[in-house]
């Protein structure tokens, strides 16, 4: 009899085997990385007023400014290396998208849980609800909310989380109403332990897989949602600038053929999605029993 | 069957007036309209009989009464910045946004079933592979970044196509549009193509899945036993068979490729109802605002009953289950 392998471990096996995942991984983890210690990492401080110049402004990728020190990507409209804005803004749009993501994650799953959990009223209140939400396209309702919220990084979590979290509730929902019909429910209910218990101790467990590859899924659409509603001006105020921002503030400047200003920031933008993308689609896959040999 | 559309009516009639109200108070909650159409100089006189006017000093409650009262008389107010009838005003320029949205869904929707029959016909071949990789592009890169990049390489780099406006136009049952004219399909190439991408994407995969589950059945099986030709068996059956889950979806995606136009008409300044809306958040003009949500509800709303006695009329068990 061999050594009992953890879950993780035997998952991590698997997931190793696919090599564009494992790079798409590794970039995840890279620029998270980056974006956590941009501090540190970054050439400049793109917050600190008076380490910028104008006379740095809109200058080409490779240009030595007043710093001393070549800006790799060139600078912004208001002299700041490009570089360390992209790193700055990748922590905001991290943040955004995790924070929104993790929200949507919590309340979503507590909502399918629950109308799969009481079924009767409850259950036909919440789950029209969702489903309603479901038929309108995200970004519409993102818009909505924006627009009645105003700025700020509270108010744009609330409009993502809002137009997102229903996609966790349908898959709690589905996954909690499969599980709820096997043995084990019911045997638990048969103890006496309290219903709100076997819900979230018993249920939601087994319920985790599926919402697993929502989660990634719904974090690089935060991200993506985030970029856009930045770019429209509806999204971050001006002094929190993400990547969408950033992207938003060298589009006028790429008529006059300046075009990395709009042009890194998105590289940046699409390598972090594609990227989540790729490792969630890996992460179904395993967790797909049809696909499994 | 009519127990079940009765209960779906009244579902809709319902979502109607909720979503009614909440963009109501939730668009009155928001800023002080008084501040934008009043300029800072104007005397207190002007100032209360602009409010009275425009009906802002009267409770909540009551404005949303006069606002449904005037909705069933086809009134949806006065845009405060343009001070021309909300309905007009949206009607105006709805047919930019129209001819935008249709063609993007139309060529996505020919181009994205041609390819994705092939790639799933055959889906070893080295451009089924060029094909699917698009369309995973597609799906996740933002649609404003795309449009970006269109700008940049054929406006700003090649200089091939104009970067943005409806170009030359021509006047069609007292409508302006852009299609007719060589300057103004010009004009309307890149945004089409931007706002397609994604349906593009989508019609991609639809059609290989269908394809790939069809090719393998008896149907085709025996087509070919009987000894019929190839192209003839593609067109013939595979279309057919692979047509209603692209139908529906096609419906269903008409509506959001509206709600996206909005990304589309910012960056090429496609002077359409989405830029509309986002002028109007700008610049808090309310009016605009409710008429425009409430017209897309409505919109979504009479989409997804459309689709759901479509099924209901299809699937004897969903009517099954309303009449119960």
């Amino acid at each position: 009899m061999s050594a009992p392998v953890s879950p993780l471990a035997r998952f991590w096996a698997e997931f190793r085997r696919s090599p564009v995942a494992v790079a798409a991984l590794l970039v995840v983890v890279v620029t998270s990385l980056l974006a956590i210690f941009a501090p540190w990492v970054a050439p400049q401080d793109p917050y600190d007023l008076t380490t910028l110049s104008l006379l740095d402004a809109r200058r080409e990728p490779g240009f030595v400014g007043s710093g001393g020190y070549a800006h790799l990507l060139g600078t912004d409209p208001q002299g700041r290396d490009l570089l360390s804005a992209i790193l700055y803004g990748m922590r905001i749009s991290l943040q955004i998208g995790l924070a929104a993501g993790t929200v949507a994650l919590f309340l979503g799953t507590t909502i399918g849980i629950l109308a799969a959990y009481a079924r009767g009223w409850v259950e036909t209140v919440l789950m029209r609800i969702v489903d309603l939400q479901l038929s309108f396209p995200a970004i519409l309702l993102a818009l909505v909310l924006v627009a009645l919220l105003g700025q700020g990084k509270a108010q744009l979590i609330t409009a993502l989380v809002a137009a997102q979290y229903a996609y966790f509730a349908r898959t709690a929902y589905g996954a909690a109403t499969a599980e709820r019909r096997k043995d084990y429910v019911e045997a638990a209910l048969a103890t006496p332990l309290s219903g709100r218990r076997v819900a979230f101790f018993h249920l939601l467990p087994n319920c985790l897989p599926p919402l697993i590859v929502v989660a990634t899924v719904q974090i690089a659409n935060s991200i993506s949602l985030e970029a856009t509603l930045s770019f429209l001006g509806l999204g971050l105020p001006v002094t929190e600038p993400s990547l969408g921002m950033l992207i938003s503030n060298g589009f006028p400047y790429m008529m006059s053929g300046r075009y990395w200003i709009s042009v890194y920031p998105g590289i940046a933008l699409i390598v972090l999605i594609v990227a989540i993308n790729l490792v969630g689609d890996r992460v179904r896959d395993q967790f797909n029993p049809r696909l499994r040999r | 069957m009519s127990g079940y559309v009765l209960q779906r009516l009244l579902q809709a009639a319902l979502v109607m007036v909720a979503m009614s109200a909440i963009v109501f108070v939730g668009v009155y909650a928001i800023g002080n309209p008084v501040d934008i159409v009043i300029p800072p100089e104007a005397t207190q006189d002007i100032r209360a009989a602009t409010i009275a006017r425009l009906g802002l000093d009267l409770p909540l409650w009551q404005q949303y009464l006069i606002f449904v009262r005037n909705l069933f008389d086809g009134d949806l107010g006065r845009s405060f910045i343009y001070n021309e009838p909300v309905l007009s005003l949206i009607a105006g320029r709805l047919p930019a946004t129209l001819e935008l949205v249709l063609l993007s869904v139309l060529s996505a929707t020919v181009f994205g079933i041609a390819l994705g029959v092939y790639a799933g016909y055959r889906p070893d071949s080295v451009l089924a592979k060029a094909i699917m990789a698009v369309s995973v592009l597609g799906f996740s890169v933002p649609t404003f970044w795309i449009g970006l990049i269109l700008i940049l390489t054929f406006a700003v780099n090649l200089g091939w196509l104009p970067a943005g406006g409806r170009g030359q136009t021509v006047d069609l049952l007292g409508v302006a549009w852009s299609f007719p004219t060589l300057d103004g399909l010009k004009h309307l190439v890149l945004p089409a193509v931007n706002l397609a991408l994604f349906k593009f994407a989508m019609m991609i995969r639809l059609a290989r899945a269908g394809t790939r589950e069809v090719m393998l059945s008896d149907t085709i099986k025996f087509a070919r036993a009987a000894g019929i030709r190839e192209s003839t068996i593609l067109r013939r059956h595979l279309l057919k068979l692979i047509s209603i889950p692209i139908i529906t979806v096609f419906g269903l995606e008409l509506g959001s490729t509206l709600a996206f136009a909005v990304v589309t008409e910012t960056i090429f300044s496609w002077p359409g109802v989405g830029k509309l809306i986002i002028d109007s958040i700008a610049v808090l003009d309310r009016p605009v605002m409710v008429a425009y949500l409430l017209l897309t509800t409505l919109l979504f709303v009479i989409i997804n009953l459309t689709v759901d006695l479509l099924f209901a009329l299809i699937d004897p068990r969903i009517r099954a289950r309303g009449a119960a």
